[in-house]
């Protein structure tokens, strides 16, 4: 069976590594806004008309948008088997705290348009505050964590232990990774705001999204600071990329700095932050004049950037461990067998196409501006 | 090394995520395809009450949707956060039908649901009809995958144990996709989720016709549900699962304990109808049978055998022994690869490796364990037999009680007598838990029947939990509990304001002038 299948092992961990990155940032990019809008909501609209201008424009959407990060943690769990067990049971409170915000959120959309009081709207308008904000401050501390290594352990039988606990997440490296993942979030959803509405909500989103733009561009530049001097992991003994899974049979050291090691060796890779930093100026450059799709392409650029430089800073590795290095996970070490990497490579190459020509009509369907008209046309508007 | 409670703790939070997400999927099942009906009729006929139809069960509809999503998430995610050996072990294999569900189905329904709300203006007739097809297929191809991947864990097909990674690598997709026992399950559990469509828009209907209110829709309604549910029910109980229960060693151990059956019968078997089971004694106090029922229904045959549980508890020492060998050869295997006498070993008695972790329970080096020990693991085999025998019985007699209420309701319709005997329409009201009930414990049969495994025969349940903290899990338990609660109280009553509300009484999409929103269009309506 093996032998069919036209692409090698080390091929295919490259592609599902990519295709991890693609799951990730389609996430962002879709998703993102919507948590952007919902971290932006209570400043940015402050009547009832005006949130409910700012909903109905991720109404339609948001269903399909969330989507992304099922697949992604579907196909985490079918590319890289460790990587899903030991991830998320390491972070299993800072994973409780992104659930509930991921339990709120869509029965806030679905239940606060359903009863005409302002105290119950104003509960549903926290809850999706809340279903905003804290998805992408904890996205990004975890990122932040993943970088400085987990406190993870994989005895022979591979069983992960974990001895870590939620507030040693909160190092003060892991939290500016939370806030360069929140502020460009939100500059993100300031710019779908600008471009779908008008009059105060834009201009209210033009003033937080600059600030955001501006912010994120800063806390990205002193993260990536911040880890030319901090440590980072290195692979020191051979790894067979055709190697079984077994994270096991190799060496690690932790080494300050190795984190950028890799932009040395492959200096065409500087392309990812800089673009993040280019993306997070265009941006702010695009509000600045009120050219709205010049923001969305900023804000697009710059979590594509930012999300590349984040796996291109850790490649080889996945999930470095702190706690026993040789343990730590890698693109070589921690994926699921060729037949399933192939397979699902196969799946996604049909599927993915499909997903994205109709994602692409709904939003052309549902393109325009959202007004109080257009929401009072729709009985099924939020 | 493995700390009980905390197994305890976390198949507790799976069981209650899982159920509680349960109680929203099959109703999504079921009112996606009758929708997609009845804007089917308003398509081809061009009659306005058709759409006024579909939008008000559409209201409902997207009120259980949003639960289903959010309570979704939950389930996904918990495989990797509680059961994390669990994700290891299997996800080679059981993450492919989770990933291609999110790809082919999810995806699908997902991003046109919002186009089924949002689309009614800008969207031709067609076209929205397609959106609302599209939107019940990825809902039902949503059942497919999670059911291959559930199918899986009753029956692991395709898959052989590679010692270079401790874990199970697929060797054969299309054995896993066609899974008899995946095939069964979706049938089953898909025409489960109908039932429950039609019945909540059976009892939803009843109650307009008693209150003698909307009865334009209400009498349209109750006519196609009432047909779509008696197919379903029909579905539901031929096509019901009990026969791929024969088809691998655990599912028979499942049958014979949800027949409380403990000696192998002559075929063909006798069907239980009534008994009190004593797992105590391994008999059972009194029962009424009748003759040659089960054997037919379990085996389709007059001469095939249906194992009780006693012998098979037997069978399974045999099997925990080749455990054991497969252990220690594995443990051989992994010290020295080139030691080709214990891979031959291994890769003669591999299939019960997952027998011998049975053992961990008692010590940790499998390979020292006693009689003693191996006796009391064959016996950890079988599953609670009185909550097994009680729920099955329950559930099937829920599944003929809904045979005849969508049959007569049938009849009733098919002779334009829809709504004339109050006493029906009570009935039809108070029917409404049934569906769930049934749903519910056929959950518990086919997954607490699969207890000690969590994978058939491969992998033990407390052998693939989370090395979690107890307070981890007390935080866990008691937010899902509290949040949980709070919003099913909060389902419920949105529910009832919008059925009380009703559909409106005429089309808001044309006549509702720009700004005057309500959320179900109801001002005309409101003077009643």
């Amino acid at each position: 069976m093996i032998d069919l299948i036209p692409l090698s092992y080390e091929t295919l961990r490259l592609l599902w590594w990519l295709l991890l990155g693609v799951l990730l940032i389609g996430f962002a990019l879709t998703d993102g806004f919507d948590l952007g809008i919902g971290a932006l909501l209570p400043f940015v609209a402050k009547t009832d008309a005006e949130r409910r201008i700012l909903i109905n424009v991720v109404g339609p959407v948001w269903e399909g948008n969330q989507v992304w990060l099922i697949v992604g943690g579907g196909a985490i769990f079918a590319a890289w088997p460790p990587l899903y067990a030991v991830s998320f049971s390491g972070f299993y409170l800072a994973m409780l705290l992104i659930l509930v915000a991921l339990i709120l959120r869509p029965v806030a959309f679905k239940f606060r348009g359903k009863i005409e009081n302002q105290k119950w709207r104003d509960l549903w308008d926290w809850a999706l505050f809340i279903g905003g904000t804290v998805p992408a401050l904890i996205s990004g501390v975890a990122v932040g964590n993943v970088l400085l290594g987990i406190p993870f352990g994989l005895d022979d039988t591979l069983r992960p232990r974990y001895e870590g606990h939620f507030f040693g997440l909160l190092t003060p490296f892991a939290l500016l990774c939370g806030l360069v993942s929140l502020s460009m979030i939100v500059a993100h959803g300031a710019a779908v705001i600008g471009l779908r509405t008008e009059g105060p909500t834009a201009e209210r989103a033009r003033t937080y999204g600059r600030v955001a733009a501006l912010v994120a561009a800063v806390l990205f530049a002193l993260g990536g600071l911040w880890v030319v001097f901090g440590i980072g992991y290195v692979v020191t003994s051979v790894q067979d990329p055709l190697g079984p899974s077994n994270p096991l049979r190799k060496t690690v050291e932790i080494v300050t700095g190795a984190w950028v090691k890799g932009y040395a060796a492959r200096p065409w890779t500087m392309i990812a932050p800089a673009l993040g930093l280019a993306g997070c100026l265009l941006a702010w450059l695009g509000m600045t004049v009120r050219g709205w799709k010049t923001a969305l392409l900023g804000t697009s650029m710059a979590i594509f950037g930012i999300i590349s430089t984040a796996g291109l800073s850790l490649f080889p590795f996945l999930l470095p461990s702190s706690l026993q290095p040789n343990a730590s996970l890698t693109v070589w070490d921690a994926s699921s067998s060729h037949l399933t990497l192939w397979t699902m490579l196969l799946v996604t190459c049909i599927f993915l196409p499909i997903i994205l020509l109709y994602t692409a009509w709904v939003y052309r369907v549902m393109r325009g501006t959202v007004t109080a008209t257009t929401i009072g046309r729709n009985p099924n508007a939020y | 090394m493995i700390d009980y409670t905390i197994v305890d703790l976390s198949r507790l939070q799976f069981a209650a995520t899982a159920m509680y997400h349960f109680l929203f999927v099959p109703l999504t099942l079921g009112l996606s395809f009758l929708m997609a009906i009845m804007e089917s009729v308003y398509v081809m006929t061009g009659r306005e009450i058709w759409r006024r139809m579909t939008l008000f069960w559409g209201t409902c509809f997207g009120i259980n949707f949003a639960m289903g999503v959010a309570t979704g998430v939950v389930m996904e995610f918990q495989f990797g956060t509680n059961w994390s050996y669990y994700s290891h072990y299997v996800g080679d294999v059981f993450g492919a039908p989770l990933a291609i569900e999110g790809l082919m189905a999810f995806f699908l329904e997902a991003t046109f649901i919002g186009l089924f709300f949002f689309g009614w203006d800008r969207l031709s007739k067609i076209a929205h009809l397609a959106v609302t097809w599209l939107v019940a297929i990825g809902a039902n191809f949503s059942a497919l995958w999670i059911l291959i991947a559930n199918g899986w864990m009753q029956n692991p097909v395709g898959s052989t144990f590679n010692p270079e990674t401790m874990r199970m690598e697929v060797v054969d997709f299309m054995a896993v996709l066609f899974n008899p026992v995946a095939q069964a399950k979706f049938v089953h559990t898909v025409s489960a989720g109908y039932v429950t469509g039609a019945m909540f828009m059976m009892s939803v209907s009843a109650y307009y016709m008693l209150r003698g209110r909307h009865l334009d829709i209400a009498k349209r309604s109750m006519a196609v549900a009432a047909s779509f549910g008696l197919a379903s029910a029909l579905s539901v109980v031929v096509l019901g699962d009990e026969s791929g229960y024969v088809t691998t060693e655990h599912q028979k151990m499942k049958l014979a304990a949800m027949e409380a059956m403990w000696h192998t019968e002559p075929a063909p078997a006798p069907f239980t109808v009534f008994a009190i089971p004593n797992a105590q004694t391994r008999e059972n106090e009194y029962q009424i049978q009748i003759p040659y029922a089960l054997g037919l229904i379990a085996t389709r045959s007059l001469t095939q055998e249906v194992p009780g549980i006693l012998p098979l508890v037997d069978h399974a020492k045999t099997r925990i022994r080749n455990g054991i060998a497969a252990y220690a050869a594995l443990q051989a295997v992994r010290a020295n690869p080139k030691d080709d006498a214990a891979r031959t070993t291994f890769d003669a008695n591999w299939h019960d490796l997952g027998y011998s972790l049975l053992l961990k329970r008692y010590r940790d080096d499998v390979t020292k364990a006693t009689d003693a020990e191996i006796e009391k693991a064959a016996f950890d085999t079988v599953p609670n037999v009185p909550v097994l025998f009680w729920s099955f019985r329950v559930m099937v007699g829920i599944g003929f009680y809904l045979i005849a209420f969508f049959a007569l309701f049938f009849w009733l319709s098919a002779r334009h007598k829809l709504g004339d005997g109050r006493a029906l329409l009570w009935i039809a009201l108070f029917s409404l838990p049934l569906p769930w009930i049934a749903i519910e414990l056929g959950w518990l049969v086919a997954e607490y029947g699969r207890q000690p495994w969590v994978i058939e025969g491969v992998l033990p349940t407390f052998f693939a939990a989370s090395g979690l903290t107890l307070v981890d899990l007390a935080i866990s338990l008691s937010t899902f509990l509290v949040i949980y609660t709070v919003l099913a109280i909060i389902e419920v009553i949105l529910m009832v304001r919008v059925i009380r509300k009703g559909p409106a009484d005429r089309s808001v999409l044309e006549d509702t002038p720009g700004g005057s929103y309500s959320p179900v269009g109801v001002p005309a309506n409101a003077n009643r």
